[in-house]
């Protein structure tokens, strides 16, 4: 069960890498071809479309919460797609990160049990799961006294802290970040974008960032427009 | 972590958790109490009578012997001579009688002519004796010892007079003013129909009527109290009597004899049979009653089942993160049955309190006021069988939503735009 181990046990593999990725909905109409795509281990993408460019699909595409019609998505040199659905939900929380545009935290359970619930599906709920969650919000400038808060009594700001806490606590190759700081103030932006690319190179992941703000395109060295898709297009520098 | 989800996720919507729980509640108290009074209620029922072996009357129907003998319900069609009674009370299998005279009522409640044999011999409820609240069994002619319930709901104590009319309604206009009784005896709270009788001597009844006629009193003849305690008051014939006897592998050929008797036509029934009998006339109404209390079982659920369906619009984010961290489709489903399963466990814990607590509290208004003797235990292993039952219908009726949420964690994958 290779497929099952995380991927940053096999450095030698592009984090993510896409070949010939076709994907209609029935009745075909809309369709998004993606000729190729390849992220090696710590480089981050940014990738911006308009609504309807089809960023949602290309999302759960490399979610892995659906399949491509053709082609395959790569994870870790794991052919994902491949994969039957609940294989590609335990590769999902062990390798792949999510970060919403906003309410990424389940409202009623603590800060600290949202954090652990990336463990949880990535079945490795234990003791160093739970110290590790804890350092990595107090990196996040959470302490300790928020750690056992109900996510709801948290800031905007301060949720989507913890919610890079979870997407990275169990060091996925993978963190896709689906336009986290449409909510946030300019200020709470740039401190975001700052903790989140910090964390991401600490854990040697991958980052995917959507996002329609062009004023987020400096963070990152590569980019990608949806509205490109059609015609296949690579990763520029 | 799925528990927790589960039990933080109803906290986090205790409003609506809280009237599904009570309308499941209310349910299960309605399913189970209905269920446990049934049961004993006929517990209740066939345990009028108790000990007596055979019922003798004047040739009818078991169900009307039994009915006017034991439950003061009706009137027989016609008496059985003394000497008859005599004559069989000497039967060698015989161990002890009690002759039965009905016919007339104080206010609405029957008045039974018996002996002192009553008051030794008379078993209810599993072999218990009359026991006296107050006084004494009667000893002189106008002597009468109450039910528990004639004397609480008169008002009467030891040493009130009563007069006793002819008849058996409410409202009598031939009463038998000239020879008023008193009050000597007060019986403790039976729950059956005991309660509700005025018991005076055999030889009281025959006082009473011995200047009267056909129901009515003889034109011209004038007989007081005092000048009755002279004459022979020997009754000349009872409604019925009980029997028990020496031994109950005889029941079969007594009974046979005495239905066979050629001096007189007779009937000779086994209570527990004719009980067994009535009781299952009155099935109908019982299953008429366990329906109800189903289909208000059935409403609970798919109110519970609704509630959860309604709320999974609002959920769809909690179903959206949940999956981008890697919970497969059938985890959320899982979690939707474990919710259901909560509620309907709390619900059937819930009803348990409440039930007991209730019957609890009601068990001397319902003995005093219905003549049940209710167990205050409504558990048994058809209890289990009934719990199980229920989780599995919670179970049925919860794939619905929990359906919902795995076919929307499916199609709406990670973006769920709020």
């Amino acid at each position: 069960m290779t497929g099952m181990k995380p991927v940053t046990d096999k450095p030698i593999f592009p984090a993510i890498e896409l070949k010939n990725v076709v994907f209609y909905y029935q009745p075909a109409g809309w369709q998004m071809s993606l000729p190729e795509l390849i992220l090696q281990p710590g480089q981050h993408l940014f990738i911006k479309g308009a609504s309807g460019s089809g960023k949602t699909t290309l999302l759960n595409l490399l979610a892995g919460i659906i399949a491509p019609r053709q082609g395959e998505i790569m994870l870790g040199g794991t052919p994902f797609s491949r994969l039957s659905p609940g294989k590609r939900d335990t590769l999902r929380a062990r390798n792949i990160g999510v970060v919403f545009q906003q309410l990424n935290l389940i409202s009623y359970l603590s800060v600290l049990d949202n954090v652990l619930l990336s463990a949880h599906f990535a079945g490795c709920n234990n003791a160093e799961s739970r110290q590790r969650a804890l350092l990595l919000l107090q990196r996040l400038g959470l302490g300790a006294d928020l750690a056992e808060q109900q996510a709801a009594a948290l800031s905007v700001g301060q949720q989507q802290r913890v919610a890079i806490a979870r997407a990275l606590l169990t060091k996925p190759a993978l963190l896709i970040a689906d336009e986290p700081t449409s909510a946030l103030d300019a200020d709470n932006r740039d401190s975001f974008m700052q903790v989140l690319l910090e964390q991401a190179n600490a854990c040697g992941t991958t980052v995917i960032f959507v996002s329609h703000d062009a004023g987020l395109r400096q963070y990152f060295a590569l980019q990608l427009d949806m509205q490109n898709l059609a015609q296949g297009v690579q990763p520029c520098c | 972590m799925l528990l927790k989800l589960a039990r933080q996720s109803l906290w986090n919507r205790r409003g609506t958790a809280l009237m599904t729980l009570f309308s499941l509640t209310v349910s299960l108290v309605l399913l189970f109490g209905i269920d446990h009074i049934r049961k004993e209620a006929r517990q209740s029922f066939t345990s009028t009578v108790s000990g007596t072996d055979l019922i003798v009357g004047a040739r009818s129907g078991q169900l009307n012997l039994l009915l006017y003998s034991v439950f003061r319900i009706g009137n027989a069609t016609a008496n059985v001579s003394w000497d008859t009674y005599q004559r069989i009370s000497k039967h060698p299998q015989i161990s002890w009688t009690i002759p039965l005279s009905l016919g007339d009522s104080h206010r609405g409640y029957r008045v039974l002519g018996t002996n002192t044999d009553y008051f030794s011999h008379y078993r209810y409820a599993n072999q218990q004796t009359l026991q006296f609240a107050s006084g004494q069994p009667f000893s002189g002619v106008y002597d009468a010892v109450l039910g528990a319930e004639v004397a609480s709901k008169l008002g009467y104590q030891l040493g009130d007079n009563i007069t006793l009319a002819h008849g058996i309604g409410a409202v009598s206009f031939s009463e038998h003013k000239d020879k008023p009784f008193t009050v000597t005896g007060i019986l403790a709270p039976t729950g059956t129909p005991l309660d509700q009788t005025v018991h005076v001597s055999l030889e009281g009844i025959e006082a009473i009527h011995i200047d009267w006629q056909q129901g009515a009193p003889m034109p011209g003849r004038r007989v007081s109290a005092e000048q009755a305690l002279q004459l022979d008051l020997t009754p000349k014939s009872i409604t019925a009597f009980m029997v028990g006897l020496e031994s109950r592998m005889a029941t079969f050929v007594v009974q046979r004899q005495i239905n066979e008797f050629r001096g007189e036509a007779l009937s000779a029934i086994l209570p527990g049979v004719a009980l067994a009998e009535l009781w299952q006339m009155l099935r109908m109404v019982e299953n008429l009653l366990l329906l109800i209390t189903l289909l208000v079982l059935v409403a609970g659920l798919v109110g519970m089942m609704t509630t959860l369906l309604a709320s999974m619009k609002e959920r769809q984010r909690e179903m959206a993160i949940l999956r981008a961290v890697g919970a497969h489709p059938w985890y959320l489903f899982l979690l939707i049955q474990l919710e259901v399963l909560l509620l309907t466990l709390i619900a059937l814990l819930l009803a348990a309190v409440t039930l007991v607590v209730a019957l609890w509290g009601l068990q001397d208004t319902l003995a005093s006021s219905y003549g049940l003797f209710i167990n205050i235990n409504p558990f048994s292993l058809q209890s289990l069988y009934w719990a199980g039952a229920i989780l599995l219908a919670s179970a049925v009726l919860a794939c619905i939503p929990a359906f919902s949420a795995y076919r929307r964690a499916l199609n709406d994958g990670l973006t769920i735009r709020l």
